[in-house]
C-alpha cells in the first residue's frame, strides 16, 4: 500500500534528487554570483545558463547514477570500480598539449585555454554499446568553440584526442587491458558539429573525475566510449586515428561508432536498450534504439555517401 | 540431523535470492540499493550463482572421494535445483528486460547471437535433469540411465562459462576464475576415469 502511493506523485512533482543533494552548493554559488557581480565580474555559467535547443525533455538520470556507473577502464574494469577509484584524482593543475596541424601548437593550461569560452548545459542522451542508454546533463561548451580558437590548418582532416598517462592516479593503465593512453577521434566535420562538445562536469558544475573530469568529448549520436575522458592531448592530423577500441577488437568496434539500431555488434543486437532512470520497473520495459541516438537531423548529412553498415 | 542440516543448507542457498528481493524493495522506495542498473545488477547476481551453484554441485563427488564424507552427496540434488532455479531467474529477467516478454524477438536473438545461444542451451540442458532429479526418475531409469543423463550437467557448465566469456568486452579475469574451476573438476573426473582403466590395462 505504502508502495502504491508513492508512485501516485507523479516525478515532475519531486525535487530531484541532485537538487537536494546540491541545495548548499546552489546557495554558496548563488550567493558568490551576487559578490562577484558587484564587484563587476561575470556570471558563472551555472547560474545563468540557458535551456539549450538541444535539450532532451526525457527524464534525466539521476546524479548518483550518473556518477557510480562508468565505462573507465583507467579506473578498473567494473562500472562501479570509478566512482571509488577517481575519488582523489587530481583535477588541477592541468595541461593540454595541442599539437599537429594547428596555428597555435603548444603546451596550455586548461584555465588558459578555456579562458574567454561561455559555459553552457547540455542536456543529451548518452547511448553505451552496451545496450544502457541515460540522460545526462552535460556542463561545458562546444568543441567547435575550441578548435576556432586554435585555428587548425586547411591540412587538418581529423582530431585526435588522448587521456592523461599516469599510472600512480589510474592505477589500471598498468594492466594492458586496453593500449595506453585512451585514443579516440573525430573527422573534422564531426568535430566541428554543433551537437559536439566537450564536457567539463555534469548536473551544472565541474568534475567529478569518474564523468571524465577535468575535461572530455561528448558526442551524443555515437557510442559512449567515443567520449574520451581526462583529455591531455589533442592534435590535428590528415590520417584517421586508430581509436584504443578499434586497436583492441577492430572488428567490434570502428571509427564512426554512430548509434545505428540496424547495425548489431558482433556479439550482441543493437535494436533496444536499457534507459537508466534510477527506477526498477520504468526498467523492466526496454526501448528501441533510434538512428544516430535521436540525433539524425543534426548529424545526417556528414554520412550521405557513408556505408554505416562496413563504416560501424 | 541430516534434515536439520538440509534446513540449513536450503536456507543459506536462498540468501543470495532473498538479498535481491531486499534489493527490489529498497530500489522501489528509492535507495540506492542495486546500483545504477538495477536490471543489470539482478541479471549479473543470478548468473554468477547459477555457475556457482554448477561447480559447487560438480564438486560435491570430488569432495567426496578427498575427504571420504560420504553424507555430501545428500546435498548434491538440492545445489543442483537451486542452480536451475537461479537460471529460471535469469532466463525471466532476460526475455522481459530485453524484449518485454516478446517471444519473437527472443527467439532472433537466441538464434543470431552465439553468446546468447549457448547461454539458453545451458538453461534447456538443465531441464530434463531437474525433472528426473526424483528418486521415482532415478529408478524408472535405472540408475546407469540416470547417471548418464545428468552428465549433462557438464554440458551445461561448459556452456555457462563460454556464455559468460563471450560477453565480455575485453577484461577476462571473472569468467576465467569459473574457467579454471571448471577445468580442475573435469580434470579430476576424468583422471577417476583413466586411471582404473590404465591400472587394469598394467594389470
Amino acid at each position: 500500500m505504502l508502495i502504491k502511493k508513492a508512485t501516485d506523485i507523479p516525478s515532475s512533482e519531486i525535487t530531484s534528487e541532485s537538487l537536494y543533494r546540491n541545495r548548499r552548493e546552489f546557495i554558496k554559488a548563488a550567493s558568490a554570483t551576487l559578490g562577484a557581480a558587484a564587484i563587476g565580474s561575470i556570471l558563472p555559467a551555472e547560474v545563468a545558463a540557458a535551456a539549450s535547443k538541444y535539450d532532451t525533455t526525457e527524464p534525466k538520470t539521476p546524479l548518483a547514477n550518473v556518477t557510480s556507473y562508468n565505462n573507465y577502464y583507467e579506473f578498473g574494469t567494473d562500472k562501479g570500480d570509478p566512482v571509488i577509484n577517481a575519488a582523489g584524482f587530481k583535477l588541477r593543475p592541468w595541461r593540454i598539449t595541442v599539437s599537429g596541424m594547428v596555428k597555435k601548437p603548444a603546451t596550455y593550461a586548461i584555465d588558459d585555454l578555456l579562458k574567454g569560452i561561455t559555459m553552457e548545459d547540455r542536456i543529451y542522451r548518452m547511448r553505451c554499446v552496451e545496450r544502457w542508454s541515460m540522460v545526462i546533463p552535460w556542463h561545458g561548451f562546444p568543441l567547435a568553440t575550441l578548435i576556432n580558437k586554435l585555428e587548425p590548418l586547411p591540412s587538418a582532416k581529423f582530431i585526435k584526442f588522448q587521456t592523461v598517462l599516469d599510472q600512480d592516479q589510474m592505477p589500471e593503465q598498468r594492466r594492458p587491458i586496453l593500449h595506453w593512453p585512451y585514443t579516440e577521434g573525430l573527422r573534422m566535420d564531426e568535430a566541428m558539429n554543433e551537437l559536439t562538445f566537450m564536457a567539463t562536469g555534469v548536473y551544472g558544475k565541474e568534475g567529478p573525475p569518474q564523468n571524465g573530469a577535468p575535461i572530455r568529448l561528448v558526442t551524443p549520436w555515437k557510442y559512449g566510449f567515443k567520449g574520451v575522458k581526462a583529455i591531455q592531448k589533442i592534435e590535428f592530423t590528415d590520417k584517421m586515428p586508430v581509436s584504443a577500441w578499434m586497436e583492441a577488437a577492430p572488428n567490434e568496434y570502428g571509427f564512426y561508432a554512430t548509434v545505428n539500431p540496424n547495425v548489431d555488434h558482433p556479439r550482441w543486437s543493437q535494436a533496444m536498450e536499457t534507459r537508466l532512470t534510477g527506477g526498477i520497473f520504468d526498467q523492466i520495459r526496454p526501448i528501441k534504439t533510434q538512428m544516430f541516438n535521436g540525433y539524425t537531423q543534426y548529424v545526417e548529412k556528414m554520412y550521405s555517401t557513408l556505408d554505416l553498415r562496413r563504416n560501424f | 540431523m541430516i534434515k536439520v542440516a538440509k534446513v540449513l543448507v536450503f536456507l543459506l542457498c536462498l540468501v543470495p535470492f532473498l538479498l535481491l528481493v531486499r534489493g527490489v524493495v529498497l530500489t522501489m522506495r528509492g535507495e540506492f540499493a542495486l546500483g545504477a542498473n538495477p536490471i543489470e545488477t539482478i541479471t549479473h547476481s543470478t548468473g554468477d550463482w547459477i555457475l556457482r551453484f554448477l561447480l559447487i554441485t560438480l564438486a560435491i563427488t570430488p569432495l567426496r572421494a578427498l575427504t571420504g564424507w560420504t553424507g555430501l552427496t545428500r546435498f548434491r540434488r538440492m545445489t543442483g535445483l537451486f542452480a536451475f532455479f537461479y537460471s529460471i531467474l535469469h532466463f525471466a529477467i532476460y526475455w522481459v528486460s530485453k524484449f518485454g516478454l516478446s517471444w519473437t524477438e527472443m527467439w532472433q536473438d537466441i538464434a543470431t547471437h552465439l553468446y546468447v545461444t549457448v547461454g539458453f542451451l545451458g538453461f534447456v540442458l538443465m531441464i530434463p535433469l531437474a525433472i528426473t532429479s526424483t528418486k521415482k526418475w532415478i529408478t524408472r531409469l535405472g540408475g546407469k540411465r540416470w547417471q548418464k543423463l545428468h552428465r549433462l550437467i557438464y554440458a551445461s557448465a561448459i556452456c555457462g562459462v563460454l556464455h559468460y566469456w563471450w560477453l565480455v568486452k575485453l577484461d577476462f579475469t571473472y569468467p576465467l576464475r569459473y574457467a579454471v574451476v571448471l577445468a580442475v573438476l573435469l580434470l579430476f573426473r576424468m583422471w577417476t576415469v583413466v586411471r582404473p582403466r590404465l591400472q587394469t590395462k598394467g594389470g
